[in-house]
């Protein structure tokens, strides 16, 4: 049977973890290799960096990073940030990643989907939505961009269809309102685009506890789920999760 | 020596890294005499059928191929590799394969309830003892992403099952190759184990 995935996120900015990794025992809790080895030991189903790096010289370091993972930790890796062209992805993919995620490119040339996904194959083009509720009365959710700084007008569920049309393998649901609270998933949200597509839905933006990961699963209908702070943190390790998982009797690795 | 053949397919990388990682040197090459003397081959491989076909035939690497499946050394094949092996693929629209293993590639059926690529751990079902299968369990988890599975037109080639929304083949033997639907590079120990263990396979 298919077992729901567990996916810890990095945060990498010029070559370094940031937003913090509380983790004893390690050498260098900034290096994004060794943080992925305690991942890969726990039994992390995935492991995904985003790169904030802001400056264009410095995004080779991105490539670095990939390059020194792929050899240590033989797990499936996405990265994500700052991807815009064919040969960002021929770069990560080459450094040995498994799959890049797209954001801000995706909604300035919705084609560049279509052209990854025709180069690379579907299965390694993850489309990244970064989602804000509409203030109220309106309803439904608009689609972000640029570290979820700019409204593009979009309404997010149709972005996901339009984006699984044009190839996506995978979409990376990120809500904006609940990024950084702790009071878990948008569910409704995570449900609705889950049930508008026919490809996975990985939730990410709000998890404070394990619960709020079993609602991921149970209610947001997700496939996976991305979590950062709350195993950066070792609020819990990836086998506490999946223990309280299991046992809630959601199919895990 | 173990030849990964390179025919500008996805991450080769990490399958060189998985063979050194368990101690076994690996050369990644779309050289024809390079293949040709190597112990081991193994075809990886991601992206679409009919893209993967065109880029073997670019680089004149069918003959290469076939030769080394009928000398009889060890023969891995990943992924799009297994596909490739097939007869025919119903990826948009119908490509030839290799068609050194008779069979079909086909897409998983349309069905609301499944999210299709296939991605992520599933097991996978021992239905023949197989040396390079030694130190891994009936019911292991493995890495998979894809949307297509083939259909051997002899079952009695199948290593092993799996089940997302109805049983297909994840791996197959016949003599010298095996060829797996899952990623031994990307599913943890229990991959480098198989990787170990191919490697090992005389």
């Amino acid at each position: 049977m298919l077992t729901k995935r567990i996916i810890p996120c990095l945060d990498v900015k010029d070559g370094r973890v940031v937003k913090g990794v509380s983790f004893v025992n390690l050498r260098d809790a900034g290096d994004p290799v060794e943080v992925a080895t305690v991942y890969d030991r726990e039994g992390a189903d995935e492991l995904c960096f985003l790169d904030i790096t802001a400056s264009h010289e410095n995004r080779k370091t991105i490539i670095e990073v990939v390059e020194q993972t792929a050899a240590r930790v033989f797990m499936p890796l996405t990265v994500g940030g700052g991807v815009r062209t064919i040969e960002d992805i021929r770069a990560l993919l080459s450094a040995g990643a498994d799959k890049v995620s797209i954001n801000t490119a995706a909604v300035q040339r919705p084609e560049f989907v279509k052209e990854a996904a025709e180069r690379f194959g579907t299965q390694c083009i993850v489309v990244a939505i970064d989602a804000k509720h509409r203030p109220a009365p309106a309803t439904g959710w608009d689609v972000f961009t640029h570290g979820g700084r700019q409204s593009t007008g979009l309404d997010v569920v149709e972005w996901a269809k339009t984006m699984a049309r044009y190839g996506a393998g995978e979409i990376l649901l990120t809500s904006m309102d609940q990024d950084g609270q702790q009071q878990g998933y948008d569910l409704a949200l995570t449900a609705a685009v889950s049930e508008a597509v026919s490809i996975p839905v990985i939730a990410s933006g709000g998890v404070g506890s394990l619960a709020h990961l079993y609602d991921g699963f149970v209610e947001g209908k997700a496939d996976a789920v991305l979590a950062a702070s709350i195993f950066h943190f070792r609020t819990h390790t990836i086998q506490e999760a999946k223990a309280y998982l299991r046992q809630k009797g959601v199919a895990v690795r | 020596m173990i030849a990964i053949i390179d025919y500008g397919m996805g991450n080769l990388r990490s399958v060189s890294k998985a063979f050194e990682a368990v101690g076994h040197q690996a050369v990644v090459t779309r050289d024809s005499h390079v293949i040709g003397n190597a112990s081991h081959v193994v075809l990886p491989g991601v992206g679409a059928f009919g893209d993967c076909m065109a880029n073997v035939e670019r680089y004149g690497l069918e003959e290469p191929i076939r030769i080394a499946i009928q000398s009889g050394k060890p023969f891995l094949g990943i992924c799009l590799g297994l596909q490739l092996l097939f007869t025919e693929s119903e990826e948009f629209g119908v490509h030839k394969g290799l068609g050194i293993i008779p069979g079909r590639v086909r897409r998983f059926e349309v069905d609301p309830a499944l999210k299709v690529p296939h991605i992520g751990w599933n097991q996978a079902a021992i239905q023949r003892a197989c040396p390079l299968f030694e130190g891994i369990a009936d019911g292991d988890h493995w890495y998979f992403v894809h949307s297509y599975y083939v259909e051997p037109a002899d079952r009695k080639i199948v290593a092993t099952t799996t089940t997302y929304g109805l049983p297909f083949v994840s791996s197959i033997w016949r003599d010298n190759v095996l060829a797996c639907q899952f990623h031994p590079e990307k599913s943890q120990a229990v991959g480098l184990r198989l990787i170990k263990n191919f490697g090992s396979w005389k």
